[in-house]
């Protein structure tokens, strides 16, 4: 991984999975390590994604980097009408390391093919989202003491939620089986499942959240989103029965935990927050250990 | 050479060169800009919309003097899968090649995924193939797929 691109969950090996969860860990037990001092690192945040931005400026930060860049596009010269191309062109001069958001799919793949330094996506439109995949991994790690053989239930938006997708492809390698419970219109892409089936690795689909969670090892929530429907009375239809509640998990699996890519709206509801199953702020802590780790592989300073 | 052979290549015959046969007729400028060889000096001449049992309606273009390589000529795999060529000396058939579906493919193809940077900066579009026998193209930018149905060209 030194001095290369982390565009896609894809271009890692299992390896190298290990390498950033096992460095991550490192970087738990001690995170003032002023490893990056000297070094600049660009965020470059042509769609607002503040917890995604404050997590790898705080890695940044906590490591003794300096950062960079933007927040949005609309203040820059990118809303002058220059090309990304050129902007990376320029910020790579600027730079060591850029860590790019960009709404438009492939854009951090291209990103990387024109840069000098190594780029990492931080979201390429509903493309990916490696770091996300990584720090998921290593909550699920952290909390079963494995990756291998686990029951993960996925609930919320499957059809358009990158992250989902993401997380799917990662734990296909670790003999996962799946459940996957959304509204029809958002049901996990075919192209998903076929792979699954491709591999031998079981899945059940249903609509129905509160009966097919209590064998779970992780409960993976995504929110619902209205945008995503193209008819409003289907949205008002399904937009509260996919909300987990606390009293939902009476039954399930003492290591179960409740994950979650954050921000949340209503599809955790607030009294779950108490109960020690769920685990999406760790989870979100999480995400500064492993951008911690995965920019010290990439700069070659671990 | 049989009887079919003659007739075919007699219409206008070339002395050296390469007839490209089986391709869909609707396709016959794309092969055409593929190619490259409305960019060349070479003697063409082309049939269309020519009946054919297999395929409907069918183009041949015959190039005098002009002999194309394997990668080459794979290029028009996405157009003219059947395309077959018939490599022609001193007015006889010497070879026969097939069309071949490659690994990848660049700046043929668009990707169909509107949101792609592909579609959205001066980049060119590049595939990896992931089903040779229904041609459906995985884009190496967005990862999205562009299938058969969907294929529009440059
Ligand atoms: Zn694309």
């Amino acid at each position: 991984m030194k001095n290369k691109s982390l565009v896609s969950i894809d271009d890692l090996s299992k390896e190298e999975i290990f390498r950033v969860l096992d460095l991550a860990e490192g970087f738990e037990k001690n995170p003032n390590q002023r490893i990056l001092v000297g070094k600049v690192v660009a965020t470059l945040f042509y769609e607002p994604s503040t917890r995604t931005r404050l997590s790898f400026e705080s890695a940044v930060n906590r490591l003794g980097g300096r950062v960079i860049g933007f927040s949005e596009a609309s203040s820059t010269s990118v809303s002058k009408g220059e090309s990304l191309k050129d902007t990376i062109m320029t910020v790579a001069n600027y730079s060591d390391l850029i860590v790019m958001r960009h709404p438009i799919e492939g854009s951090a793949r291209y990103a990387s093919e024109v840069s000098k330094v190594p780029i990492i996506n931080a979201g390429d439109g509903a493309n990916q989202h490696p770091t996300q995949t990584l720090l998921d991994l290593y909550s699920i790690r952290k909390t079963q003491g494995k990756l291998d053989n686990l029951k993960i239930v996925m609930v919320g938006d499957l059809k358009y939620g990158r992250t989902v997708h993401s997380l799917l492809m990662a734990m296909s390698q670790f003999n996962a089986s799946f459940t996957f419970i959304s509204p029809k219109e958002l049901q996990m892409p075919l192209e998903y499942k076929m792979y699954l089936d491709s591999i031998g690795l079981k899945y059940n689909e249903t609509s129905e959240l509160a009966d097919n969670i209590k064998d779970a090892d992780i409960i993976y929530m995504t929110r619902v989103q209205r945008e995503r429907f193209s008819d409003p009375l289907e949205y008002e239809k399904v937009k509260n029965v996919y909300v987990l509640r606390n009293e939902m998990l009476k039954e399930t699996k003492p290591n179960m935990k409740v994950l979650h890519p954050l921000p949340r709206v209503n599809e955790i509801h607030t009294d779950v927050d108490d109960n020690p199953q769920a685990y999406y702020f760790p989870q979100a802590l999480n995400g500064v250990f492993t951008r911690m780790a995965i920019m010290a592989i990439i700069l070659g300073l671990k | 050479m049989d009887m079919k052979d003659i007739k075919q290549l007699s219409v206008n015959a070339i002395h050296n060169g390469t007839v490209i046969d089986h391709i869909p007729a609707q396709n016959l400028f794309k092969v055409i800009s593929i190619l490259g060889l409305d960019k060349i000096g070479s003697k063409i001449t082309f049939g269309t919309n020519l009946e054919s049992k297999r395929m409907g309606k069918k183009a041949i273009i015959k190039i005098a003097d002009k002999f194309f390589e394997k990668d080459e000529i794979n290029r028009i795999a996405m157009v003219a899968p059947l395309a077959k060529l018939n490599i022609i000396r001193e007015y006889e058939v010497v070879d026969k090649m097939l069309v071949e579906v490659p690994d990848g493919i660049s700046g043929i193809v668009k990707c169909m995924n509107p949101k792609c940077i592909t579609n959205n900066e001066k980049v060119t579009p590049r595939f990896k193939v992931v089903d040779k026998k229904n041609v459906s193209l995985k884009c190496h930018y967005c990862e999205k797929i562009t299938d058969q149905e969907h294929m529009e060209y440059l």
